[in-house]
């Protein structure tokens, strides 16, 4: 009864510190483009630009507003839900991300779901006997995966599979030649909500490439964090006692030492959320994936600071909710997580 | 293992001595002349690994690169030593509204991707190894912050503070004589696996175009050069310089997990 009633104040607080979190970074990132050494009106028309062209501009972004007022506007804006409209084309800054992100999702969620499996799998294989030779390689696996550079796979790959082999596309989402399924803008269901069976090929093939790449380089993380987890459990005293028990070696991991071992791989797997936008802001970049990471890159390119503003608020909006809801769901499953 | 990331990390500081001193010599050739070059010649005895989009020689780039790496990281995690320790020590000591508006910044700065952060600033910075080097070190300040404010906290409460607050100690006197050097165990772990990262986060800016003069030879500008020339199955753009990279952030890593494994046990580091 009490760990209900503490269960929902943790669950409160956490819930109300994300919005604050919220807050802040979307703070941190006005005072970084405005605040920050580099002038934003340098970063888009470059410094030696026209006096009259700066002050046009510093007009139109409302820059020549005092900063004060210029944060009211930004932040209740930002309530509405309005993120500004791109310098380039006029389009509005939500259209672009409300665009661009299925296929950044459809991307990240096929990659997490590989790494998971492949990570998990080749950390638990060196179990059986702990310093042997395939724990060792699980540690070299785990070590090894986090070293390579996310866009030097990707390239290696492309060259393998895509220029030498001939197997799959070397970028993009879809076939050019093909209409693209309408709906969710989640190019896999489409295709099968449609029954567009030659649509659907077309965009497995182009996607495998960039979420194995990414699944790759995240596995690392699922195999050293169950590694190190399941170690810890097998040598506590609840293993001990099932081992006294006379339970097989096999019953004691799998029906004790591995649920334990797993909820702080659920942690960690949430922490990855985070690198995984990393990763995959280059993975998109090398595969000319059509998603939110790559129209990042574009707009810092053309100097679009109001999509690059947007686009960075709405990530870091992502990232939190996304370590909330794990912080949310290890609390529930795990009966031991003190607040 | 921590024995492999030593000699990997100090072959990759030779090199980074080395190959200036030779460039001055005169025995490799300009990292950024090419015009006389063939283009994307493939790998031969004139040019170990080959050429590159601009005729420039792609083994000298990347040798180079280790130095500009080196330096960059280098600057960047001191940078952030030097502001986040301070900052966790008197967070930590302090306590009270400063500490918890300090810990949710902090842990707010956290939460971000390292990679988008640094993309940010070095938008906004522009190109330049100091301007990579301040992207890429809010990144990591963060992260001193929070090992040694927890650590100054817990050993804030030890009876030996107390002991010399009670003689009349100010918090300065504290903090530098008593509490540095209790803290300062944990940082040089941290110091090697940032590196490690650091080098993965400055190529990637540089793959994105941020950071670094296009001058500079730098293995992530390189390789978003060599990105165009994959369709067509040139290798050795692509090959060398991510290669450098790679072991560099294995050598890193290394070290940092043998530091870590003997600052845990106190033991010697093994293998």
């Amino acid at each position: 009864m009490a760990r209900g009633r503490e269960l929902l104040r943790y669950g409160a607080t956490r819930l109300a510190l994300a919005p604050v979190m919220l807050w802040l970074i979307s703070s941190l990132v006005f005072l970084l483009l405005r605040v920050a050494p580099g002038d934003p009106v340098d970063a888009v028309l470059g410094s030696r630009a026209p006096a009259a062209a700066k002050a046009l501009l510093r007009e139109r972004l409302g820059l020549d507003m005092p900063l004060s007022d210029q944060y009211i506007d930004f932040i209740n804006r930002l309530l509405h839900g309005d993120l500004g409209a791109a310098l380039i084309n006029q389009e509005p800054v939500r259209q672009i991300i409300a665009d661009a992100l299925p296929a950044s999702l459809e991307l990240s969620i096929t990659a997490l779901t590989l790494a998971a499996v492949s990570g998990l799998a080749v950390g638990f294989s060196g179990i059986a006997r702990p310093e042997g030779k395939l724990d060792l390689a699980g540690r070299f696996y785990g070590i090894g995966t986090y070293a390579l550079p996310p866009f030097w796979v990707a390239m290696l790959l492309q060259l393998l599979f895509a220029v030498i082999l001939g197997w799959l596309p070397v970028g993009g989402r879809f076939p050019p030649s093909l209409v693209p399924p309408s709906g969710s803008g989640f190019l896999i269901l489409d295709s099968i909500l449609s029954g567009d069976w030659v649509a659907l090929n077309g965009a497995v093939r182009h996607l495998a490439l960039p979420a194995c790449t990414l699944g790759l380089l995240l596995s690392g993380v699922f195999t050293n964090a169950l590694r190190l987890n399941l170690r810890r459990a097998l040598r506590s005293d609840y293993v001990e006692a099932a081992r006294s028990r006379g339970l097989s070696e096999s019953q004691v991991v799998l029906r004790h030492a591995l649920p334990n071992a797993l909820l702080p791989v659920l942690t960690i797997a949430g922490i990855t959320v985070a690198s995984l936008i990393g990763g995959a802001l280059l993975i998109e970049v090398t595969f000319s994936w059509p998603g939110i990471a790559l129209r990042l890159q574009e707009s810092i390119n053309q100097r679009d600071y109001p999509v690059v503003q947007g686009i960075v608020v709405v990530i870091a909006a992502l990232v939190v909710m996304v370590s909330v809801f794990v912080d949310l769901l290890v609390a529930t499953l795990d009966p031991r997580v003190r607040y | 293992m921590a024995r492999w990331g030593l000699v990997i990390v100090a072959i990759y500081a030779l090199v980074a001595l080395v190959t200036p001193l030779l460039l001055w010599a005169g025995w490799l050739p300009d990292p950024n002349a090419g015009l006389d070059n063939p283009i994307y010649a493939s790998p031969s005895l004139q040019h170990w690994c080959g050429t590159d989009r601009l005729g420039r020689d792609v083994c000298v780039r990347t040798l180079q690169g280790s130095g500009v790496a080196l330096q960059v990281v280098l600057l960047a995690v001191a940078l952030a030593l030097v502001i986040g320790v301070p900052l966790g020590m008197v967070s930590g000591y302090l306590g009270g509204a400063v500490d918890r508006c300090l810990v949710l910044l902090m842990d707010t700065l956290y939460t971000l991707p390292v990679l988008l952060l640094s993309v940010v600033l070095a938008f906004l910075l522009g190109r330049g190894i100091p301007n990579a080097a301040a992207a890429l070190c809010v990144v990591y300040v963060p992260q001193y912050f929070r090992v040694v404010r927890n650590q100054t906290a817990q050993v804030k409460a030890e009876l030996f503070v107390e002991a010399a607050r009670s003689l009349g100690a100010g918090p300065v006197w504290i903090l530098r004589k008593y509490l540095l050097r209790n803290v300062i165990t944990s940082v040089p772990v941290l110091v090697t696996l940032n590196s490690a990262d650091a080098v993965l986060v400055l190529g990637g800016l540089g793959f994105l175009g941020l950071g670094l003069p296009e001058t500079v030879p730098e293995w992530g500008g390189d390789l978003n050069l060599a990105l165009a020339a994959v369709p067509t199955g040139i290798w050795w753009t692509a090959l060398y310089p991510g290669l450098a990279m790679f072991v560099l952030v294995l050598g890193l890593s290394f070290l940092g997990e043998g530091l870590e494994a003997w600052v845990s046990s106190g033991d010697a580091p093994s293998g």
